[in-house]
């Protein structure tokens, strides 16, 4: 039983813990799946305490007695989605050394086993989202607020005008938060379960490019200023002119994982439409590397065509003015490519699919699978084209994964990426850092796992980067600045490994490049394969280290032109000045030693810097 | 001296001629290194091979094309107004020339040294004097010089200094001598001429006594020159048994320096013979050593490859094979072990019975 419960939590710790994005688009579908989502969540947590059980020898039994009801649990999860299963095997490892002396039954350990909300999963493991100090946590309320602010604006065709407040309240340490967005607004009804209930959303089940993609994001920030400050969100939406702007006051009832509505009231707000959240939370104001300031300036280089107002604790107000009117492409949303498909996903598909037939389940519910080739898959795998997909048996499903990773198949369609265009990003980058040279390069897609995804690379060279020190990498998601755990990301992996000595940079070995350089990096993918569940680093498929290597080498050979030619200036430059300080001298000389006039000397002056000007070029 | 001048002249004049025809101007220098210079049995000195560089003016040589010009310009200025200039006075006057001047004095000796091998003359003749103290001398010699101021004929008698010494001037040329000694004795260490003065050893051994301090200055390879000439006496070298001793004072004393070749016809007494110390010396006198230094294996090996000098002589091969081998060296002070005026009483008079065994 042990067994069985870990291999099933194996095959869904991928998705496990990878929420819903709230986005505006609410229904029943959403709340099914919410149910798989923390189904997931509780095998993951079975498994946890599986593995930590089997260190404490003496507690072993007890332990495996507990993870047979979690795996029950798990696979029966109730309406309310609320499993038990890791709250009562984290009980029973406290007590295990008790049971040493005294042993529990099993009715004693049913008592103590009950469901968890996956709010109190979060609350208990609050690092995962990114709001492990009070500094990351003014960052992350603030990035996941601009982040749905700008995917809502750029999903409503606006062009985004955010406008960012930390102001900071009465206690210390404390600050609260306003991001408001000129987007199309959300609609009453669904502001409670956006702004407080964890895991809603419309992103997560779609393959599409956005910024959030997996999405506990606002209502885990909300949720922090609540558990830090005991204040609830605040919200206020607009969604036309002619229509009342609303306004909530909002806390998450942890236990149930459901809105708490505080208040609830029709106000004036002069704008047209939009939305504004409002959250008090305990977090550390600084600057730096790692501020909220260092992503504001990051995301309004990858996204010239936003506006951005950014006033700081002490007042002062920043403006990332435009400088592009072009609203980036809206990307497509596309089916999964058989390729990036996962056994468990293709069982889970095969039962819901509301296709009839095998063949025709494999050609709809999958891009790039037409007719022939979905014969062509179940001809391979010895199963009947067309057997009813919801009666396929665990051993062909098997026969058929195996087969669909062997044929041939055409690459994902790729208009549902939306690069930002080297265009758009020099006029990012050119708006934010002075420099004398800039290049950009948006590669073709490229499919990693089935999943499409496009790399652009740019870089600025001299100007006001500090020539001194390592050059700065400036990372990328989806138009999202990734600002923690560069070391570990797949974008620094690539800089690191690109020969930059070959572009006339410095650059000792298993180190960045050095001199006045930043370096950008943007990957733009249907979904992005981060390392963790906050987001910050994207995990090394060798596929996308490769697509970036190629993006960075082409930059770096249009950079290595300008900086040659630039030292070659120099030097030119040098020796005139040099010759122009000794010649005089050697006319003197043969001056002195000739006694000629004034005006030889003069001559000869004249004729020498000639023959060596001449000799230069 | 007026033919230097009109030497310079010419040379200015050249490259005024190229830079009118818009082509790049030139100065050729004879090769100063070992590796340029061959030994003449025959003349007994260090000749040079003839090898020569070529500064052409291009924008990496302009700097050094400049102060060599304005160097030559000066030279010819002091041989116009038979002026004299030290090198270091060289090095003060480059000051005024702005952009020109020289930071450190060996920047502008290397200058004067270039502008002397290309007139093939000594830098005396250019009117640059060197700063160095030309060695001193005790014993049996007659001096004839005469008063700067009056020119009243001077004679001056080298015994009469008590316990000091005649100081050798910087130019020697004018000088005439008068002698009954049988030799030269040239000294390497001040400290051992001066007991050798004071205990009276030129009269003992009716000779000259030399102390070069070192590796002896022009003016005192031309004074030993002289003597040897003008007098037909034989030197004796007396110096410490290190490859120092042996290839820089010893070599530099008989047959001249690499550096300097255009002038070792002048400047060197080829008939210079070594008495000691001898590697040989360490053992039949029971000397107390030093090892050898990594700077003394590595001058020795390169003796033995790159030194003409050297290379003509088996006896001095087989002798810094011997040191090689022994791995020590001996200073001329170290038969102080046995007793302070062991020299003296012992070592001298029994190397000096049998000059022929003397290394070349």
């Amino acid at each position: 039983m042990v067994k069985a419960s870990r291999k099933r939590a194996k095959s869904k710790t991928k998705v496990a813990g990878k929420a819903v994005k709230k986005t505006r688009r609410a229904s029943k579908q959403t709340k099914s799946k919410a149910k798989k989502v923390t189904e997931k969540t509780a095998g993951k947590a079975a498994k946890k305490s599986a593995k930590k059980v089997t260190k404490k020898r003496p507690a072993k039994k007890a332990a495996s007695k507990s993870d047979k009801k979690a795996a029950k649990k798990s696979r029966r999860v109730s309406k309310k989605t609320k499993p038990k299963a890791k709250k009562a095997a984290k009980k029973v490892i406290e007590e295990a050394p008790k049971k040493e002396r005294r042993g529990s039954t099993a009715e004693d350990m049913a008592r103590r086993q009950r469901d968890i909300s996956v709010a109190e999963f979060f609350i208990k493991n609050r690092h995962l989202l990114g709001f492990d100090n009070p500094r990351k946590a003014l960052l992350t309320t603030i990035k996941e607020g601009v982040d749905n602010a700008l995917d809502a604006c750029e999903e409503g065709g606006m062009l985004p005008e955010v406008s960012v407040v930390i102001a900071p309240a009465k206690e210390d340490n404390r600050f609260v938060v306003t991001i408001e967005d000129n987007g199309p607004g959300i609609l009453k009804d669904q502001i409670p379960k956006i702004f407080a209930k964890l895991l809603y959303g419309s992103k997560f089940h779609r393959l599409k490019m956005s910024r959030g993609q997996q999405g506990i994001g606002i209502s885990a920030a909300g949720m922090y200023g609540q558990l830090t400050t005991g204040k609830p969100t605040a919200i206020t939406s607009k969604t036309s002119a002619s229509k009342p702007a609303h306004h909530y006051k909002l806390e998450i009832d942890a236990k149930k994982n459901e809105p708490r509505i505080i208040a609830d009231e029709i106000v004036e707000w002069k704008t047209t439409r939009g939305t504004k959240v409002e959250i008090e939370l305990e977090a550390k104001y600084q600057k730096g590397r790692q501020s909220v300031e260092a992503y504001i300036e990051q995301t309004a280089i990858a996204n010239p065509h936003v506006s951005l107002q950014f006033v700081t604790p002490d007042g002062k107000k920043k403006v990332y003015k435009r400088a592009s009117k072009q609203l980036p492409q809206q990307a497509k949303e596309i089916k999964p490519h058989p390729y990036g498909v996962e056994l468990g996903v293709l069982i889970k598909m095969l039962h819901d699919t509301k296709a009839r037939t095998l063949q025709s389940f494999l050609h709809s519910d999958f891009s790039r699978v037409s007719m022939r080739v979905a014969k062509t898959i179940c001809e391979t795998a010895k199963v009947s084209q067309r057997s009813r997909p919801s009666r396929i048996a665990r051993q062909q499903a098997d026969n058929l994964h195996k087969v669909v990773n062997q044929t041939k198949i055409m690459n994902p369609p790729t208009d549902c990426l939306s690069p930002i265009g080297d265009e758009e990003i020099l006029a990012g980058l050119k708006k934010q850092i002075k420099a004398d040279f800039y290049t950009a390069v948006t590669r073709g897609p490229a499919v990693y796992r089935g999943n499409p995804f496009q790399i652009e690379a740019a870089l600025a060279y001299g100007g006001s980067i500090p020539v001194d020190g390592l050059a700065k990498v400036l990372r990328y998601a989806n138009r999202v600045p990734l600002l923690y755990q560069q070391s570990a990301c797949a974008v620094m992996r690539s800089v690191i490994s690109t020969g930059w000595r070959n572009y006339a940079l410095a650059q000792s070995a298993g180190a960045l490049p050095t001199g006045p350089l930043v370096i950008m990096v943007h990957m733009a993918s249907v979904w992005v394969p981060f390392t963790s569940e906050s987001k910050e680093a994207v995990a090394h498929y060798p596929e996308i280290i490769k697509e970036i290597k190629l993006a960075l080498q082409e930059c770096g050979r249009k950079l290595a032109v300008f900086v040659r030619r630039r030292r070659k200036a120099v030097e030119s430059e040098r020796k005139k000045a040099f010759i122009q300080q000794y010649i005089p001298h050697i006319a003197i000389a043969l001056r002195e030693m000739l006694d000629l006039s004034d005006r030889q000397e003069k001559t000869m002056v004249r004729q020498l810097t000639d023959v060596l000007e001449r000799s230069r070029s | 001296m007026k033919k230097v001048a009109t030497k310079i002249k010419e040379t200015a004049e050249a490259v005024r001629t190229k830079i009118q025809r818009k082509k790049k101007p030139t100065l050729s220098f004879p090769l100063r290194s070992l590796s340029n210079v061959k030994y003449r049995p025959a003349k007994g000195f260090l000749e040079l091979k003839g090898k020569k560089k070529t500064r052409t003016l291009t924008v990496a040589t302009v700097k050094t094309f400049a102060q060599t010009l304005r160097m030559m310009s000066q030279a010819k200025t002091l041989v116009e107004d038979d002026e004299i200039m030290t090198k270091r006075e060289a090095y003060y006057v480059s000051k005024n020339w702005d952009d020109a001047r020289f930071d450190e004095q060996p920047e502008s000796d290397t200058v004067i040294d270039d502008i002397e091998a290309l007139f093939e003359v000594n830098r005396e003749q250019l009117g640059f004097i060197p700063e160095e103290k030309g060695g001193e001398v005790a014993g049996k010699l007659i001096v004839l010089d005469r008063d700067a101021n009056t020119g009243e004929k001077l004679k001056i008698d080298c015994t009469k200094f008590g316990s000091g010494a005649y100081s050798i001037p910087i130019s020697v040329e004018h000088l005439k001598f008068e002698t009954k000694a049988k030799f030269v004795l040239a000294i390497e260490t001040a400290g051992m001429f001066q007991r050798l003065v004071k205990h009276g050893y030129w009269r003992k051994a009716n000779c000259i006594l030399v102390s070069m301090g070192g590796v002896p200055t022009r003016a005192c390879r031309r004074f030993i020159r002289r003597l040897a000439d003008e007098l037909k006496l034989p030197v004796y070298a007396f110096v410490d048994c290190d490859p120092y001793g042996m290839f820089n004072i010893y070599r530099t004393l008989k047959v001249g320096s690499g550096n300097a070749a255009h002038i070792n016809r002048y400047f060197c007494a080829p008939n210079a013979k070594f008495l000691g110390v001898t590697p040989q010396d360490i053992i039949d006198y029971k000397l107390p050593t030093h090892p050898l230094k990594e700077v003394d294996i590595k001058r020795a090996t390169d003796a033995l490859k790159n030194d003409p000098f050297v290379q003509h002589f088996k006896p001095w091969q087989n002798a810094i094979k011997q040191l090689l081998e022994m791995g020590v060296r001996a200073e001329q002070q170290a038969f102080a072990v046995h007793d302070l005026n062991y020299v003296i009483n012992h070592y001298l008079p029994e190397k000096l019975s049998s000059p022929k065994k003397f290394l070349p």
